[in-house]
């Protein structure tokens, strides 16, 4: 059980810090996707623990939403592109104070 | 009908209102209906003088309430206004001298293109006036004496386009707040120990407390007849006050306003009765500002200043006689009602004799004015015959009885008093000769003539009462009367008899005349004034009014200057220092804080990221504690 | 147990992959692989609805949606591997290192009760079991998934379209333009020239020879060009390289042929093709 969370909470981290360095927005989403799929482990992992199918249920929405999450992410980003001619989160600073 | 007195008050009142609010289609009569207010207010004081005079001795006292003013826990304050016998004699004053005025003022600013606003004025002033005396209360008579304030300012600073007379204006006014402030601390001190500040209230407890409460109340009160009669030692103002026009020096700051102190301490003679040391300052001031009053009258060759270092002369004679208690109160408000009369008359007389002279104030500019202008001169003279205390003029008798009082009080009191009626004798008699005898000095471009009609009328009228109003002295008709409301004058008995000190006054005001006679009747005048190096001592000390103003500006003025630049400087520096340095920190701690917000989506996360280890440690030492 | 510690090693490798990548293309290609590996362990855990649509979902769908949009707009784009913001990398190890270490020592060590394990909830099969908890208990949740699922779907829609502003060009006008082009500046109206004619290779990469033997680059598609895939050189280059490799002396089997023309080397980030 503890190896099952142990490597869901390495992926997340590992995930985690994709986010944080990757400057390509695509890059930087499969990273959260990575992350996404950390936490489905730890549920699948939890639900055998304990017995029910809830955990799985819940990695279920978890992949649909990720899912929706893609679609609506990735359509931002080419629009992005196709108004900005860059994919580099950096480039993207309007929030800049 | 006697509780109409406040009608007395309203219908000026109405009038200056009116003016102030209608346009300027009302420049066309604002005038006459100032003066047909003022005339209505006469006559309605006369109609209620004469119910009064018919009521008997007890019952001449009428106190009208028109409500409560200020209704606050323990303290309540009526809006209640007072006629009896004191009053009644200011409202015909007032009204009668103010009403003569008005018409002489429709002659003297018939070509100012402000005159509505200036009847105005005077009507508002009026107004005030009348709410100072009529008052039943401290806190309404506070509300006259600041109108009068107000409308002395709004006056003396008419023709604000002359720097010297908005300064005069502020002047007056601030001088004015000093006294102003001994006044509301006189109704504080009112009100903390009797509860109340209603007038007959007050001085009917005011034998009930220590003597040094009725002495404080006294000095206080004193500190406020002093700002606004111009007594020593805030007498300053007087003198710069006639850069307003003359027929508002004649009203305001002859006849009635700068009264207004002695009208105080008369109405509060109870609180002087309690107190010796009060009257005794009251004496000390009154000597002193006459004395001060008369030695500048002599020096200066502005005519209407020299008038006014008269006013102050005589005014001290009237704090004098406050001053002498029950034996003085109704000699100072008779000479206070003939010296309203006579200095009046001189003053409309010197707008008269400015008019003619292309409104030149330097006496050493006229000469031999009687031939130009027999009426003004005529009048001008009775006034000067009344102020010297010609044997059966108004001021004779008047001033006679306030010497024979002081001598009755004090020998060294009644010598200054005697002495100042020498010197007035003297520095009048200058004023006639320079003005109306000798040679002609007129400026080239000069055509004296005599004034209209409108003007010498209220001087004939002024006239006649200066002459006439000695009557009231008749079988002490004055004293009488005044009883009521000034308590019952004892006689004293005096060193000489009366016929000797009154022969005494007669031969010391002769030779008051005589030494000015032979100082400016018999010798060339000199068309210039001498420059100061020239004159003596005696007579710098004068033109410079006793070095009042040196004073003022060496104790008050200079350090309250560095104070208030000290204050300005702390305000800027030190206030504004903490405010804005609080500003600026903040500002600073901002901009550190800004420097986070790079608009690099990845700080952020990396920051949020942060604050999940944070969370998360968080919750491990909650859960491992 | 066997296969995760058969997995476990390789998803931390590929996931590593995804932070050091150069190129996306890898990057989504190590995601991919750790989708996989993680199904297996899914099926695994005894959730075998969840394998399947993890396989089906995330590498089958998502995974090809990331690739096409890679395809799009990650081909003209450079990632840098410098970092700009100073001090993100060495911040975002620790931060990293020490949740990773917190998660690990702290929360999923504290997991002690004991593993009931799936058998009974799967009595009646796994999909069984998932189908009536999805339907009963989650049936609000299913639903608003469904809303999402739609919500979504018109999002990507008006965020993928492109207003037009102007009218579309017809036939007539291309051919106008492209007239007008001609005339101005002389650019050839017809149809661009197809890579590879009359050359050795008939490659993308290898451009189309003029009848006088000389290369035409713009028979090279653009997208080479900007990869840096394409280099055009002149013949002199080209000698000058030969000139070195035979002095190099290599093996003349392996040496390529350079006496002839095209004076063309394609060059790219690999050695495939650097001569021929």
């Amino acid at each position: 059980m503890t190896e099952y969370l142990t490597l869901s909470m390495l992926l997340f981290s590992i995930g985690a810090i994709g986010v944080l360095v990757r400057r390509n927005a695509i890059i930087v989403f499969m990273c959260v996707e990575l992350m996404l799929n950390a936490t489905n482990l730890a549920f699948v992992a939890f639900a055998r623990q304990h017995g029910n199918l809830d955990g799985q249920v819940a990695a279920f929405f978890v992949m649909v939403v990720a899912a929706a999450e893609v679609t609506i992410g990735l359509a931002i980003i080419v629009s992005i592109y196709r108004t900005r001619r860059t994919t580099s989160v950096d480039d993207a600073n309007l929030l800049k104070a | 009908m006697l509780d109409l007195s406040w009608l007395l008050i309203a219908i000026p009142l109405a009038g200056a209102a009116l003016l102030l609010t209608w346009g300027k289609e009302s420049d066309r009569f604002g005038h006459l209906i100032a003066t047909a207010c003022s005339a209505a207010s006469f006559v309605l004081g006369v109609v209620l003088f004469v119910e009064l005079a018919g009521r008997d001795a007890e019952d001449r006292s009428v106190t009208t309430d028109l409500g409560t003013w200020i209704d606050a826990g323990p303290f309540r304050a009526d809006f209640s206004f007072t006629f009896d016998t004191l009053s009644s004699l200011f409202v015909l004053l007032i009204t009668g001298v103010g009403t003569l005025i008005h018409v002489y003022s429709i002659g003297y600013m018939a070509h100012d293109e402000r005159r509505r606003r200036f009847f105005a004025y005077l009507n508002l002033f009026i107004a005030a006036m009348l709410t100072l005396v009529l008052a039943a209360d401290y806190l309404v008579l506070f509300l006259g004496w600041e109108g009068v304030g107000l409308a002395s300012y709004l006056l003396i600073g008419f023709w604000q386009h002359k720097p010297s007379a908005a300064a005069a204006a502020k002047k007056a006014f601030v001088m004015n707040r000093v006294g102003d402030l001994g006044l509301a601390l006189a109704i504080m001190t009112m009100f903390a120990w009797f509860g109340t500040t209603s007038i007959a209230a007050v001085n009917d407890q005011v034998h009930s407390v220590s003597g040094n409460v009725a002495t404080a109340l006294g000095l206080l009160l004193l500190l406020g007849a002093c700002g606004k009669s111009a007594q020593f030692p805030l007498q300053a103002w007087l003198l710069d006050a006639m850069e307003g026009p003359t027929p508002v020096s004649a009203l305001i700051h002859a006849a009635t306003m700068v009264t207004a102190g002695v009208y105080l301490v008369v109405r509060s003679h109870d609180v002087f009765d309690a107190s010796a040391t009060a009257r005794n300052v009251v004496i000390a001031v009154g000597v002193i500002t006459l004395l001060m009053g008369a030695w500048i009258g002599c020096t200066k060759d502005d005519i209407k200043k020299a008038l006014a270092g008269s006013t102050m002369s005589q005014i001290g004679y009237m704090m004098l006689a406050a001053g002498l208690g029950p034996a003085g109160y109704a000699f100072a408000i008779f000479h206070l009602l003939t010296h309203g009369f006579f200095k009046a008359n001189m003053f409309l007389g010197a707008g008269s004799v400015m008019h003619g002279m292309n409104d030149d104030v330097d006496m050493r500019h006229y000469g031999a004015l009687r031939k130009a202008m027999p009426v003004t001169f005529y009048t001008f003279g009775i006034g000067y015959l009344a102020i010297i205390g010609f044997p059966g003029t108004s001021g004779f008798f008047s001033k006679d009885k306030i010497i024979e009082a002081a001598l009755g009080h004090s020998v060294w009191v009644g010598l200054a008093a005697l002495l100042g009626a020498g010197v007035t004798a003297f520095y009048m008699t200058r004023l006639m000769l320079m003005t109306f005898f000798g040679e002609k000095r007129w400026r080239d471009d000069v055509h004296p003539h005599e004034s209209p009609s409108v003007m010498t009328v209220p001087l004939i009228v002024l006239a006649a009462l200066s002459l006439l109003a000695g009557l009231m002295a008749l079988g002490s008709w004055i004293e009488e009367w005044l009883e009521p409301a000034a308590g019952h004058a004892e006689h004293h008995d005096l060193p000489l008899p009366i016929i000797v000190i009154t022969l005494i006054v007669l031969v010391v005001v002769a030779a008051g005349v005589a030494l000015a006679w032979l100082t400016y009747g018999r010798r060339q005048i000199a068309a210039e004034t001498p420059a100061d190096s020239e004159v003596s001592a005696f007579t710098r000390a004068g033109r410079a009014e006793l070095y009042g103003n040196h004073v003022n500006d060496a104790l008050v003025v200079r350090p309250a200057t560095h104070l208030t630049r000290a204050l300005v400087w702390a305000d800027a520096k030190v206030i504004d220092g903490f405010v804005t340095g609080g500003a600026d920190r903040l500002g600073e701690i901002s901009g550190e804080l800004r420097k986070p917000q790079t608009g690099f989506v990845r700080s952020y996360a990396l920051m949020v990221l942060g604050g999940a280890l944070v969370v998360l440690l968080g919750l491990l030492a909650v859960t491992l504690a | 147990m066997t296969a995760f510690w058969i997995l476990a090693p390789v998803m931390v490798l590929a996931a590593m992959g995804l932070i050091f990548a150069r190129k996306a293309v890898h990057a989504a290609l190590c995601l991919a692989v750790v989708m996989i590996c993680l199904a297996m362990l899914y099926a695994a855990q005894g959730a075998p609805f969840l394998f399947a649509v993890q396989i089906i979902v995330y590498t089958g769908a998502i995974m090809m949606l990331f690739l096409f949009v890679l395809m799009l707009v990650g081909v003209e784009t450079s990632d840098s591997i410098v970092e700009t913001i100073k001090g993100q990398r060495v911040m975002a190890a620790v931060v990293g290192v020490l949740f990773a270490l917190l998660l690990s020592l702290g929360v999923a060590q504290s997991v002690s009760s004991a593993i009931v394990g799936l058998g009974e909830a799967n009595a009646n099969g796994n999909l069984h079991g998932l189908a009536s908890l999805l339907f009963t208990d989650y049936v609000l949740a299913f639903e608003f998934t469904a809303a999402l699922m739609i919500v979504a779907v018109l999002g990507a829609m008006v965020l993928a379209h492109r207003e037009r502003l102007v009218a579309p060009p017809t036939q007539a006008d291309l051919q106008a333009r492209r007239m007008r082009d001609f005339a101005e500046s002389g650019k050839h109206p017809g149809n661009a020239p197809t890579p590879g004619v009359f050359a050795r290779h008939n490659a993308v990469d290898t451009p189309a020879l003029l009848p006088d033997g000389t290369p035409l680059p713009e028979s090279i598609p653009g997208t080479l060009v900007s990869r840096h895939q394409f280099e055009l050189h002149d013949a002199d280059d080209v000698n000058r390289v030969v000139g070195e490799i035979e002095a190099a002396d290599v093996d003349p089997d392996e040496r390529p042929v350079t006496t002839e023309k095209p004076d063309v080397r394609p060059a790219s980030d690999t050695d495939e093709g650097e001569s021929k």
